[in-house]
């Protein structure tokens, strides 16, 4: 351990990569056992896939716990089948109301915190970020080892907090106090706000290593002639990610920390004076509640862009390689980006409009998001402009990147009526606010997660994915998740709120049940149809056709290393002459470019310098 | 099929402007409003969803004809090898930031009504939430609150005078909740430890539900309430009714075992 410490500081304190720590690296590789290079693996490539497949079995938890969820709404307390006996054996399949409230809490950590958060930066950022930079491997490999292995304590945290007594947490993935403090409020409120609280920790702490690394690697260690204005979009979102990961994360681990002091050593950090709940013993307090939602929101709204920027760029990235064209408005997309990640740390305040916050503050922060919402317009009307004239190839990662720009374009809209404080007075906590971020994130995050792994599985696995299968599950995905999602606006409209176990016995929201059961009807066939991925998945890891090195015909160059790359990344030194989104240029007679093709003896590229485009 | 990918992409704004056209027709859609603020709101809202849905539709069109007409499959020319356009940037960078700050600007006023400038009258009610049940406190015939005349009322129903200001001071006793009442648009968390001010009119009469609107233990579901506006007469009646009630009340204590 410390002799690799000090190698990867030696190869971090040279900066740049050279052929002796290239083969200095493969000898490294050959003297291993099999534990060391699949289990504790310093190989940023397998860190990624460890990312990845951990992910994608929370990402199947997560989904089960919405079933739950959409069968107490389309059937209230009916005996749940199937599924009913896992998650409330002891009702006979009846989902208490308490289950109820821990469903959409753990629902909400699970897909926040262990699937779209870590598959974004944990698994497609450590996999791509070394291979598009042109780097062997992570500045720092035993930091990026330890960032996954961080992440089991958490897995086992919130894994256990199912089975303690009163169960996970139920105050909510926003864990607000004092309903998550006192011990009282909520049977959830034991020992299950503890361990959720410690599993948060943990992620932030894998986040925070992952970050770090992040950072260090793309600035210091790109191939002779990446320039940053050369680097793909997806490494762009992954920087600024990294960098608003950095700057947040802390504000929520300490947050943690006095959480954890108010509920287990007796502070008062969010309880105020003669706090008390469902006969609990009166708390000294002296805190103030509201200080946990600025806090938390100081974190979580970066966060969300966290959750979507790496998103943006891989979409970017693949529209480009299947429009044959270059990516229209490279520069402005970058600064678009970078503007998110400013103004995403002075927005916080609109997820607290009607919390009780001084009024006046919701006025800044009204404008503040309004304005928020001008980068993502400038990068749609960009992807628009960037389909604008190409010959588009409709793959099946192709059509999870369009549907991508068309959901974005729903989820980004209806974000305007949030922003807008007096709307938002009547639509706060209710369905349309769970339409805009599913919008965003399951029809926007995670439909680029599906084209990223239908994009890079070849280079991933070396082999690839069936695209006929690829596309049954396209269709069947967007199709479904449109009529789970939308239809939550219209019952948003008419003020169905949040996190109700049973709403239909107000006169308001009784004439909503038949929508409610078709809505449900429609995730469990979403559900249900994501099967024929996991088999493709699956099925052409082992025997999908072998795919070459540059199956797409893209630029990029992680599509100049072998596929699947060996330890080290690439079998020559890349040399980069131009960024990646050449496709369709006058200078080649094929319709690509890649980054590391030499030009044509030109004046200019005789006297050594590349041109820039 | 050709085009069929495009095709299905053309079903996102047909299918979505659908959904808003038919709901009205499903009895989907605001609830019915009955107060002064809420029609303002609702306007705002309504001023949104045609200015966002008119970007929805022409974006999400521009995409199918775009996915439509360099589908590569069909079409023959060579791609437009372009990196983007400084004007077009331009173009649209400047007219949606100023269509963003014109409608924070224009929501401002409505914003300030609701939250910002209560009305100089005293409390109509104090209302409490507390798992799971809101509890109301009025001030009574000296029209001040915590004075031996006010009325406590724990069976989860409020009465307020129709067509009249209303002021309530609304706080939690135990952990947060949201004061939401979805006819009169009016909603707000309340905090333990914090009092707060909420106004509106009510202008019909009747009862309407009351809901809790942010997560608050277990009973969420059901801390349901109704607030029932009155004409002022028959509202006055309701309330010495309450201080009559309340005068006789006597209180058994079960003898001790």
């Amino acid at each position: 351990m410390l002799s690799s410490l000090i190698y990867d500081y030696r190869k971090f304190a040279m900066s740049t990569v050279t052929a002796e720590t290239h083969a200095a690296h493969g000898e490294h590789a050959h003297t291993s056992s099999f534990l060391k290079t699949y289990v504790f693996s310093l190989d940023h490539k397998i860190i990624g896939l460890q990312f990845l497949f951990s992910t994608l079995i929370w990402f199947s938890v997560g989904g089960l716990l919405a079933m739950g969820i959409r069968w107490q709404l389309a059937y209230p307390w009916r005996a749940m089948p199937l599924l009913g006996n896992m998650l409330a054996g002891p009702e006979g399949g009846q989902i208490a109301p308490e289950n109820y409230t821990m469903l959409v809490t753990m629902h909400a950590t699970v897909m926040i915190f262990f699937v779209i958060i870590p598959i974004l930066a944990g698994a497609f950022g450590n996999f791509l970020i070394p291979l598009m930079i042109g780097a062997d491997d992570m500045a720092v490999p035993v930091l990026n080892m330890l960032s996954y292995w961080f992440m089991w304590p958490a897995f086992f945290f919130i894994g256990a907090s199912f089975f303690v007594e009163g169960g996970a947490a139920q105050a909510g993935w926003t864990s607000y106090p004092p309903l998550s403090v006192i011990q009282e409020a909520a049977p959830g409120s034991l020992e299950g706000q503890t361990l959720w609280l410690l599993g948060v920790t943990f992620v932030g702490i894998a986040s925070m290593m992952g970050s770090i690394n992040y950072m260090t690697t793309i600035i210091q260690m790109r191939a002779p002639g990446m320039t940053m204005f050369r680097l793909p979009m997806t490494i762009w979102a992954m920087f600024i990610t990294a960098i608003l990961q950095a700057f947040a994360l802390p504000v929520l681990t300490a947050a943690g920390f006095m959480q954890l002091g108010d509920r287990l050593v007796g502070t008062g950090f969010f309880l105020p004076e003669g706090a008390m709940a469902n006969n609990s013993p009166m708390e000294t307090g002296g805190g103030q509640p509201l200080l946990w939602q600025h806090l938390f929101w100081f974190y979580s709204h970066p966060a969300v862009y966290i959750m979507i920027l790496p998103a943006m760029g891989m979409v970017s990235d693949i529209l480009s390689t299947f429009a044959r064209k270059p990516l229209f408005g490279y520069k402005p997309m970058v600064y678009s980006i970078s503007g998110i990640a400013g103004l995403g740390f002075i927005v916080w305040g609109h997820h607290m409009f009607v919390s009780g916050m001084n009024p006046m503050l919701g006025m800044t922060f009204m404008v503040s998001t309004m304005m928020i919402a001008l980068p993502s317009a400038i990068k749609t009307f960009n992807w628009l402009g960037t389909l604008w004239g190409g010959k588009i190839q409709f793959t099946t990662a192709m059509l999870f990147a369009i549907s991508f720009v068309s959901m974005f374009i729903i989820g980004g809209l209806s974000g305007i009526f949030m922003a807008a404080t007096p709307v938002d007075i009547f639509i706060h906590d209710t369905y349309y606010i769970v339409a805009h971020f599913h919008y965003v994130l399951f029809c926007g995050t995670a439909m680029a997660v599906f084209g990223g792994i239908y994009y890079w599985f070849p280079k991933m696995f070396g082999r690839m994915m069936n695209d006929s299968w690829g596309k049954v599950h396209f269709t069947l995905t967007f199709v479904l998740m449109n009529c789970v999602f939308y239809p939550m606006h219209i019952l948003g409209m008419q003020g169905f709120p949040r996190r109700l176990a049973d709403p239909y016995h107000y006169e308001t929201f009784r004439n909503l049940l038949p929508l409610n059961q078709f809505i449900s009807w429609a995730a469990f066939l979403l559900m249900a149809s994501q099967i024929i991925f996991v088999i493709n998945f699956f099925w052409s890891i082992f025997f999908g056709p072998r795919a070459g090195r540059n199956p797409w015909k893209a630029n990029g160059l992680e599509w100049q290393a072998p596929s699947p790359p060996g330890h080290g990344n690439f079998d020559f030194q890349p040399i980069i002459y131009r960024g990646p989104y050449e496709y369709g240029s006058p200078e080649t007679d094929e319709d690509y470019y890649p980054q590391t093709q030499p030009p044509k003896q030109t004046p200019e590229s005789a006297e050594g310098k590349a041109p820039v485009h | 099929m050709k085009h069929f990918w495009s095709f299905l992409f053309f079903l996102v704004p047909v299918l979505g402007v659908a959904t808003f056209v038919f709901a009205p027709h499903f009895n989907i859609w605001l609830p019915r409003d009955i107060s002064e603020q809420g029609r303002t709101i609702d306007n705002l809202f309504m001023f949104i969803l045609y200015l966002t849905g008119a970007v929805f539709i022409v974006t999400e069109c521009v995409l199918f004809y775009f996915l439509w007409k360099y589908d590569g499959k069909s079409n023959e020319k060579p791609v437009i090898f372009s990196h983007g356009s400084h004007a077009l940037e331009l173009v649209w960078t400047i007219i949606p930031a100023v269509t963003l700050l014109f409608i924070a600007i224009y929501q401002m006023q409505a914003w300030a009504n609701d939250k910002m400038d209560p009305p100089a009258i005293s409390y109509t009610c104090e209302v409490t939430g507390r798992q799971f049940n809101w509890d109301f406190r009025y001030p009574g015939p000296d029209n001040e609150l915590y004075t031996q005349d006010d009325i406590v009322r724990t069976d989860g129903k409020l009465y307020l005078p129709v067509n009249e200001e209303i002021l309530l001071k609304i706080t939690s006793a135990d952990v947060l909740h949201s004061f939401f009442l979805p006819n009169l648009r009016v909603k707000q968390d309340v905090v333990p430890g914090m009092a707060q001010k909420m106004w509106f009119k009510g202008k019909k009469t009747g009862g309407y539900d009351i809901v809790c609107a942010e997560l608050c233990g277990w009973g969420h579901y059901k801390m349901k309430g109704r607030v029932y506006f009155l004409p002022r007469d028959e509202y006055d009646a309701k309330l010495a009714e309450f201080t009559a009630e309340q005068n006789t009340m006597t209180v058994e204590v079960p003898e001790e075992e």
